[in-house]
């Protein structure tokens, strides 16, 4: 049976021995991890920050009601219409309302994960909509019909001739594989459906509770385009966006760009407060807000696990994951991947169905480690593995814990087992690796830890009988083998 | 009842348990932020040198002039270099008889413009509300620097600004927008670093993704 941990495995029996892979991941994150550590010295203490931020995100989201009213009504002050969605569906059925009322034809997105997250551009081809996404990476894979590859870098995976070879086969255009020459590409095709298009869709990266704003964080210029040209437009955004206050992007603004792609600050951060105002040049006539719940409020009830709320999506958690590094973006099958998308998944879809992401992980911590919000993010990991076996116990497990639990108990019984054990070992080695092997699924790309000569209680014993025989010896017996 | 109530009472039940803080409850101060953002100089002088050095970094061109005919000079030799034939722009104090006086067609934009006569322009120029010495940043709003799209369409932004505009930190740029636009909030704030750039393909740095391939601040 086909299940996404099925899949998860499949892909990343593919994926992790694939050299090619191996060699544009290791490459990209090479650049990225030196300019990223570049930045965090430029702080005078990056480690405050993370503290400050992490304290700020928990008034945000420990308080998400109070700032949630407060940014609605000043967004709302300033003309912006405000709807609510519980599901993705409701979000996408919002959206094609507003499409509809406005006769709109061509869509003009700038790179939002929580569109990804309600298939929303699925959703607006299958309905007729020319929907043209606007960020280069995103753009690159909406051509090759693939999903973002990473939260920041989306063509994170792709060489300049396999991006050469897309341009060539879908816009008819690619006179060379030098990067310059295909972002013109991409710039002049986007700069005409940018004209054309009737309404722009972005994201947020925060939510100003304050003053009634989205922020957007960019380098392209693409959602400034989004949000300055087309009549309509419509930002989507989780519920737990919120920052308190305005001032709280000074510390926000240079730590997201630090953490996600190495730089100071990126070209790009504009707040929006409504639709063009009287007296202003340009701008929409007419912005809609769409907030989206979509399972967040059940991750909210979860006090243990509610700081994973606070995540900014700068994926540094993914660039320092060696699970990630291996297994590459598109195995885990979700919107969010690597750490956070592990933690977070089984919580916005289904404990049982995702649980197999919170093993995606050799608990090694240094998500949490690199965390600028200071997500628990390993520690999550244990947690939600314990839930899920909570909620539906293996009874394979089951039954080798009351087995282990009365031989653990009975010294005689357990003394008995660890020699019948080395015996075992010795046995194995003869089928060692063959498809008799009963450690074969571990043994296949491992070798076994041999089971000690000597056990404890063995050296023990040996260790005070030989006191007996001569008290005054203080020599310290080998631990090789303890 | 409706989607809204319905998201407020499931965020209500889910808070009514404390989540576990880490650190101190409560917000942090500017003082706070200051302690851990990147430093900045003490003096006037040193700041304009920071913020020279961001921005060269950044690839903006940053220069400093000493009056109006220095800056009319200089926009003439810019004007003849990428021979400008239609020039954006909005009706600010600081630029409207400037752009006038160099020559080639002004499209102004302050009542509204047809997008695609903007996009036909070679350089778009603004004033803007502050420069910001630790990131080099320019803030700009759609309220003074003749909207949201001339800063940001023409493949060219120049930005004229005054001395005085330089503020310190990122944390000083916030406090002077809430204090000039606190009462009546323009609909787009912008900080902007550097020209528009992008690192999608391979994470080479190519710039002029979508916005201007280049941005020359001028301050007088």
């Amino acid at each position: 049976m086909s299940t996404p941990a099925t899949h998860f495995n499949e892909d990343a029996r593919r994926v992790a021995p694939d050299l090619r892979h191996r060699g544009i991941i290791q490459t990209a994150m090479g650049k990225y991890e030196t300019v990223r550590d570049q930045r965090k010295v430029w702080f005078q203490d990056w480690q405050g920050a993370r503290d400050l931020a992490a304290q700020t995100k928990w008034d945000a989201i420990n308080h998400l009601d109070k700032h949630l009213e407060q940014f609605v009504r000043n967004l709302e002050a300033r003309g912006t219409k405000i709807h609510w969605a519980s599901t993705g569906a409701q979000a996408r059925e919002i959206i094609f309302g507003i499409l509809k009322a406005k006769n709109a034809k061509v869509v003009v997105k700038s790179k939002a994960m929580t569109t990804e997250e309600i298939h929303l551009n699925d959703a607006m081809e299958h309905a007729g909509y020319e929907v043209v996404e606007s960020d280069l990476g995103e753009f690159i894979v909406q051509l090759r019909q693939e999903a973002p590859y990473h939260l920041v870098f989306p063509a994170m995976h792709l060489t300049r001739g396999d991006i050469q070879e897309t341009f060539r086969d879908k816009l008819n255009d690619a006179p060379s594989d030098e990067p310059e020459e295909l972002t013109m590409v991409a710039r002049r095709v986007l700069r005409q459906k940018y004209l054309q298009a009737d309404v722009g869709i972005t994201g947020a990266n925060f939510a100003i509770a304050e003053t009634g704003m989205i922020s957007i964080t960019e380098n392209e210029g693409n959602a400034r385009l989004t949000a300055a040209l087309p009549k309509t437009m419509i930002t989507l955004v989780g519920i737990e966006k919120v920052l308190p206050r305005l001032e709280d992007l000074a510390l926000f603004l240079p730590m997201l760009a630090v953490m996600g792609t190495g730089q100071p600050i990126t070209a790009y951060n504009t707040m929006y407060g409504g639709p063009r105002q009287p007296g202003e040049a340009d701008g929409p006539e007419e912005y809609h807000v769409v907030l989206l719940d979509n399972q967040r409020t059940t991750l909210l009830a979860d006090a243990e696990q509610r700081d994973s709320l606070g995540c900014i999506r700068c994926g540094a958690c993914l660039n320092v994951c060696p699970i990630f590094r291996n297994v590459g973006g598109h195995t885990y099958g979700t919107v969010y991947g690597g750490p956070i998308g592990s933690v977070i998944t089984p919580h916005l879809r289904d404990l049982q169905d995702w649980k197999h992401l919170s093993y995606a992980s050799s608990l090694c911590g240094a998500c949490t480690e690199t965390c600028p919000v200071k997500i628990d993010l390993h520690h999550h990991l244990l947690q939600n593995r314990r839930n899920a076996s909570q909620g539906k116990p293996s009874w394979l497990q089951k039954l080798a814990f009351k087995i282990f639990a009365p031989v653990a108990n009975r010294p005689g019984l357990w003394s008995l087992t660890t020699k019948l054990s080395r015996l075992g070992m010795k046995l194995r080695a003869l089928v060692n690796g063959s498809v008799l092997d009963p450690a074969r699924p571990w043994t296949k790309t491992r070798d076994l830890p041999p089971i000690a000569k000597q056990s404890f209680r063995e050296w023990w014993k040996e260790k005070e009988s030989s006191k007996l025989q001569a008290p005054s010896s203080r020599e310290i017996p080998s631990t090789k083998h303890q | 009842m409706s989607e809204r109530e319905n998201i407020f009472t499931r965020i209500r039940e889910a808070l009514r348990v404390e989540a576990h803080a880490h650190g101190p409850k409560g917000l942090p101060t500017t003082a706070d932020h200051r302690r851990v953002l990147p430093a900045v100089g003490a003096t006037t002088e040193e700041q304009f040198a920071l913020f020279a050095k961001n921005a060269v970094d950044l690839r903006a061109a940053f220069k400093l002039v000493k009056d109006n005919s220095e800056l009319t000079a200089e926009l003439r030799a810019l004007r003849d270099v990428e021979s400008w034939k239609r020039i954006a722009a909005h009706r600010g104090q600081q630029v409207e008889a400037l752009v006038v006086s160099l020559g080639p067609p002004v499209l102004f934009t302050d009542d509204g413009c047809d997008k695609h006569e903007l996009e036909k322009c070679d350089v778009g120029i603004s004033e803007c509300d502050a420069l910001v010495a630790q990131t080099g940043t320019v803030v700009v709003t759609s309220r003074t620097a003749g909207g949201r799209a001339l800063s940001c369409l023409p493949p060219h932004h120049v930005i004229i600004a005054r001395r005085e505009q330089l503020v310190p930190d990122l944390s000083a740029a916030f406090a002077l927008i809430k204090q000039k636009h606190g009462a009546n909030y323009p609909s787009m704030i912008s900080f902007i670093t550097g020209p528009s750039r992008t690192g999608d393909i391979e994470r080479i740095l190519v710039l002029g993704a979508h916005g201007p391939k280049k941005l020359t601040i001028f301050c007088v």
